[in-house]
């Protein structure tokens, strides 16, 4: 086996600020090298550099990125422009962004055939199609048609891939090619494009965050952290005895590799949320059709479901920051479904949000001090006094109370969010995807902060989530959801191991790492 | 499609309609009294007897309540009068219209020479890798905003017919005494247009989908031309359907430095004299203007927005000049 | 509010044509504010046998055809027509701030209503707009500052709006109400702070406009009455003596650009900061 690209001694810095500091990689022809490393680790930089198209300010310092034996650094504007689509291709990573919205999509498809002289404005279209079809869409002539923003997340990921392939290039970088994407939709796209790889005897250069993407599909993996390789080898091999410190930490870190629960599931207990026949209808569309559930004092309940499953509504609704449309929720004992005014507020002193992102749900104006206290500001049971004890609670110096939140890394934002849920001393606690958009080593942290907090001081958790490899950690009770269905809903070690519902099992499946598990 | 042009023509005459109401209660119910101005004006102020006045406030129907006022004129601009002006006698809408021909002229030059001024700057700018020319050329729509448009003209007066001697400085005879009073128009609508183009060809060059382009090997000139310009275009269409309208009204000042004739010299004229009839057509008329040319935006926004062709409502081009 | 305006030394430094910018509106405040310190000339009485001079080291701006100094006359002008451009914007931006506030913040028809009527107001375009107030309203330079505000008052409205409901629909918000903190309070210690800042760069870049809207009004003589120095009407007076005293338009008329552009620079300044 050749070697396609060779990648020595690369580093790359933005206005002088090194993000990529001497790398080697190598990819040998028909094989797929995946790259991981959590954000700030320099892959998707190298990536860029690869096939030259550093973001403005982005320059690369020294080392030597050769490719079939051409060095690339070195290429004009023209060379680049020969090697890009036809030698080496790109599947960049949000699909929702990254096709032209004013042109169909069969004509981006055609595009890099018509720079690169492949075929004729007249026998484009036709070959476009063919594209798309090999990228697995159906109808693939009255998609062609179609324009970026008729097309879902999905197929708008094939239609990129079907872009990359046009060319024939001997080379794909897929940078975080499905992370914006479902789970269910993440493994069929990854699925394909393998095959397609293997059949035309593809590289595939892959760049994630998620080391059980890399396990599932790489041949050899190379992990990245700040700036430099730590370690490269085979996957089998590098996965199953991990030489360097920081793939063990990211190893232990990632929820889709270990299957253990933080701690043991608890059977039954006081019921302290009850909801039946939950509806919500948003206009014509019905968000959430009659889900029942019920969530005990100190437990957790995890909502699984992708995104427009109705999750979010759900817990919205038991929060009553959204009204059903027709149902129940009972909340410790008191029907609160039709609850308005100051009695909805003072309800609010038992019941709190935690949200995705940590980036958004803090005021960026406001001091940490003044945010995590402001919860009790509103009921009048505290002052910012009482700041550095909530830090406290959840880890974090009381150097911090005078920040702002954009001088807060991620984890410590959301550990800040945290506080602020448990100013109150709430009953419930609702988790709207509380890690997913933090780096796996810091989702451990949180998840782990998450436990000991319900344990000490007897939260319930209504927990929303994607990811099932999270809950399988966290929660006692699992309901999954799909189109605003309850498709099934029990007990975790039940729904997790013994699935009854063909969708539960192909969430299950879809679990990046699985792949790895099974065999 | 048809029940979004009717829908675009209907708000279209609300505009119409909102813009009379509200140049009637700005000229009627404030307090400036245009009989007096009128019957007042100058030295003769000494002799206007109350009769006088009496009888004037009643020929213009100024003793009527305020609503009968407002429902007899509203009747009357439906079928395009809008009362006598008070200086000549003559109908507002016949001043207006029989001074627009001139004014069109310069209008729709200026606004050709702001498109392809406005518009290269801006592309020239942005295409250009010559760092000192892009610095130049994207420098000159915010200096373009910052002119006064009247200085400008005389600058150009000074330049071109005192100095140079190659234009007329003055009046409305041939066509050579178009290009000033364009130019001058045209500086301040086509700056507009290169900096809300310069901006938006930033804008979508840094979106994710522009480096698809680059990874398929495309060239700069289909990345700039073939795939930013048509997304950036659509901003720009509204900011034109915004400064159009604004020709008109800059006509005002212009026609004063060129002295020459148009809706614009009316319109000072009309002022000075509170020639209130004559101010309210003017009014209309702009609003006019402006309702004509959105409704042509609004029905070319399709051809170049797919998203808008099947979802109008979804149209967010308020938001893209404002946000 | 200073988190936005305070001049940060260093990078006001690294970008001469901001540091400019900061020194013409100084300036032009001084001459606003003490106009003997800059000129010792008296703007309303000449010396007619020296009217009419070219610019020279005794008349920097040289001298009209009443023998009166031309750079005398923009220092003195500069209080008048800059209290009419900041009056201007404060009705633009208190009107329009409370409107827009107030639609975003309520909603439902009240919002419709408020937005509808901004909508016409941009249909007439704002000189018209200003010249059909000052019809109404009467001549002077106090009338033409109200008719330039409150021609102004649709944007402030509809950026206020935009932004508070921008700012509205923020996690941060939505953690606040979910938290329990009361209505009142989410929109002044959450919602204001953080839709104030892009209406106060509009604030800066609408000073610009009304300088050269109120210069424009005043040029086609509604602002000011002679002899009363005013930057509009300054160019205005020269225009009969164009072709043999270019000075006495073009000098007054780049002390306005150069005051506009300032204004812009500014803005656009406090703006990519922000961003």
């Amino acid at each position: 086996m050749s070697e396609l690209l060779a990648v020595r001694d690369l580093a790359v810095s933005y206005r002088k600020v090194p993000a990529v500091r001497g790398v080697d990689l190598t990819v040998e022809s028909g094989r797929t090298l995946a790259v991981v490393g959590e954000s700030g680790s320099g892959k998707s930089t190298t990536a860029h550099a690869v096939i030259g198209l550093l973001p403005r300010g982005g320059r690369i310092d020294r080392g030597s990125i050769t490719f079939a034996g051409q060095e690339l650094t070195a290429l004009s504007a023209r060379g680049w422009r020969a090697v890009r689509g036809r030698e080496i291709a790109l599947i960049p990573q949000d699909p929702a962004v990254s096709l032209d919205p004013v042109k169909r999509v069969g004509e981006q498809v055609a595009e890099t055939l018509l720079i690169h002289g492949l075929e004729s404005r007249r026998s484009a279209p036709a070959a476009a199609a063919d594209l798309l079809r090999r990228a697995g869409i159906d109808d693939p002539a009255r998609r062609a048609r179609a324009y970026p923003h008729e097309l879902s997340g999905g197929l708008r990921q094939r239609v990129l891939i079907a872009a990359a392939l046009a060319g024939r290039p001997k080379l794909i970088i897929a940078d975080e090619p499905t992370s914006a994407l479902d789970v269910t939709v993440q493994r069929r796209i990854l699925d394909h494009l393998g095959a397609l790889a293997a059949e035309e005897n593809l590289a595939l250069l892959l760049i994630t965050h998620d080391l059980g993407v890399a396990a599932d599909r790489a041949d050899e993996i190379a992990v990245m952290s700040d700036g430099k390789v730590v370690e490269r080898g085979p996957s089998a091999g590098l996965l199953a005895a991990p030489g360097h410190a920081y793939t063990r930490q990211l190893l232990s870190a990632a929820p889709s590799l270990s299957a253990e629960p933080l701690r043991p599931r608890r059977e039954t207990g006081e019921p302290l949320v009850s909801v039946s026949g939950l509806r919500k209808d948003f206009g014509p569309v019905r968000a959430v059709n009659d889900v029942s559930f019920e969530l005990a004092k100190g437990q957790t309940l995890a909502l699984v479901g992708e995104s427009g499953s109705g999750k979010t509504t759900t817990a919205r609704m038991v929060l009553r920051l959204e009204t059903p449309t027709a149902g129940r929720v009972r909340f410790d004992g008191e029907d609160i479904t039709n609850l308005r005014g100051e009695r909805l507020r003072l309800l609010r002193r038992r019941m709190q949000l935690i949200y995705q992102n940590p980036y958004a749900s803090l005021n960026p104006k406001l001091g940490i001090a003044d945010i995590v206290t402001e919860p009790l500001r509103a009921f009048k049971a505290g002052s910012r006094k009482d700041a550095a004890a909530l830090l406290d609670q959840v880890a974090l110096p009381a150097s911090m109370l005078k920040r702002k939140p954009a001088e807060l890394s991620g984890g410590q934002r959301q550990r800040v969010a945290i506080a602020r849920a448990l100013a109150l001393r709430p009953d419930l606690v609702v988790c709207d995807e509380p890690v997913s958009a933090l780096d796996v080593s810091v989702q451990a942290q949180i998840l782990e902060l998450l436990v000991r907090l319900q344990e000490e001081l007897g939260l319930a958790y209504l927990f929303i989530s994607h990811d099932l490899a999270v809950v399988r950690q966290v929660a006692d009770h699992v309901g999954v959801l799909r189109a605003g269905d309850l498709v099934e809903y029990g007990r975790a070690d039940d729904v997790l191991h013994r699935p009854a519902h063909e969708y539960t099992k192909e969430l299950l499946a879809a679990i990046p790492g699985h792949l790895e598990n099974a065999a | 499609m048809t029940s979004y042009v009717l829908r675009r023509v209907a708000q279209a005459l609300v505009v119409l309609w909102a813009a009379f109401t509200l140049s009637f209660v700005i000229l009627y119910l404030l307090p400036g009294d245009a009989v007096l101005a009128k019957l007042g004006g100058g030295e003769a102020s000494a002799t206007v007897t109350p009769e006088q006045i009496a009888q004037a406030r009643a020929e213009y129907g100024l003793n009527d309540p305020w609503p009968v006022q407002y429902g007899k004129r509203l009747l009357a601009a439906l079928h395009g009068d809008f009362g006598r002006s008070i200086a000549t006698g003559d109908t507002a809408t016949h001043m207006v219209l029989s001074a627009l021909p001139p004014t069109l002229a310069i209008a729709g030059l200026g606004l050709v020479l702001a498109i392809v001024f406005g518009g290269g700057a801006a592309l020239a700018g942005t295409y250009t890798r010559a760092k000192w020319l892009a610095n130049l050329l994207l420098s000159l729509p915010p200096l373009g905003i910052s002119l006064p448009v009247f200085w400008v003209g005389l600058v150009l007066i000074q330049i071109f017919s005192f100095q140079l001697r190659v234009l007329p400085a003055l009046g409305n005879q041939g066509p050579q005494s178009l290009i000033l009073p364009a130019i001058t128009l045209a500086l301040p609508t086509g700056a507009v247009i290169g900096q809300v183009l310069a901006k938006s060809l930033r804008t979508q060059l840094a979106e994710p989908y522009i480096e698809t382009v680059w990874a398929k090997g495309a060239g700069r000139g289909r990345v700039h031309f073939g795939h930013a310009l048509r997304n950036a275009a659509i901003p720009v269409l509204t900011m034109i359907g915004v400064v159009a309208g604004q020709l008109l009204a800059g006509s005002v000042v212009t026609e004063t430095v060129f002295s020459r004739d148009g809706v614009g010299r009316v319109t000072t004229a009309a002022v000075n004299g509170q020639d209130i009839p004559v101010v309210q057509a003017v009014i209309v008329l702009a609003a006019f203007f402006f309702v004509v040319i959105n409704l042509a935006v609004d029905l070319v926004y399709p051809l170049l927005d797919p998203r808008v062709r099947q979802n109008p409502a979804a149209r967010t081009r308020k938001e893209l000049v404002h946000g | 509010m200073a988190e936005v305006l305070a001049p940060r030394a260093g990078f006001v430094l690294r970008r001469p044509g901001l540091a400019l910018a900061a020194l013409v509106l100084l300036l032009v405040l001084a001459w606003a504010l003490v106009p003997d310190l800059f000129t010792h000339y008296d703007p309303l009485s000449g010396v007619p046998r020296e009217k009419l001079h070219g610019p020279s080291a005794a008349h920097l701006f040289g001298t009209d055809e009443t023998g009166r100094d031309v750079f005398a006359r923009v220092v003195h002008g500069a209080a008048l027509s800059l209290r009419a451009a900041v009056s201007a914007v404060l009705i633009a931006l208190v009107a329009g701030s409370v409107l827009g506030l107030v639609a975003g913040a309520r909603g439902g028809w009240l919002d419709a209503v408020l937005m509808r009527v901004m909508d016409v107001l941009l249909a007439v375009p704002p000189i018209l707009l200003s010249l059909a107030l000052v019809t109404g309203l009467g001549f002077g330079t106090t009338k033409v500052a109200i008719a330039v505000g409150v021609a102004n008052v649709a944007n402030f409205a509809r950026l206020m709006r935009a932004e508070v409901l921008r700012v509205r629909a923020g996690v941060y918000v939505e953690a606040a109400r979910a938290g329990g903190v009361r209505w009142f309070d989410v929109l002044t210690r959450h919602i204001l702070p953080n839709a104030a800042g892009p209406v106060l760069v509009l604030g800066v870049l609408t000073f610009g406009t009304a300088v050269l809207e109120i210069s424009a009004l005043s040029f086609l003589g509604y602002g000011a009455a002679p002899p009363t120095p005013e930057w509009g009407s300054l160019v205005a007076g020269g225009r009969s003596y164009l072709a043999s005293a270019w000075w006495m338009t073009t000098l007054p008329g780049l002390v306005i650009a150069a005051v506009v552009l300032s204004a812009n620079r500014i803005s656009r300044a406090l703006e990519g900061e922000r961003a």
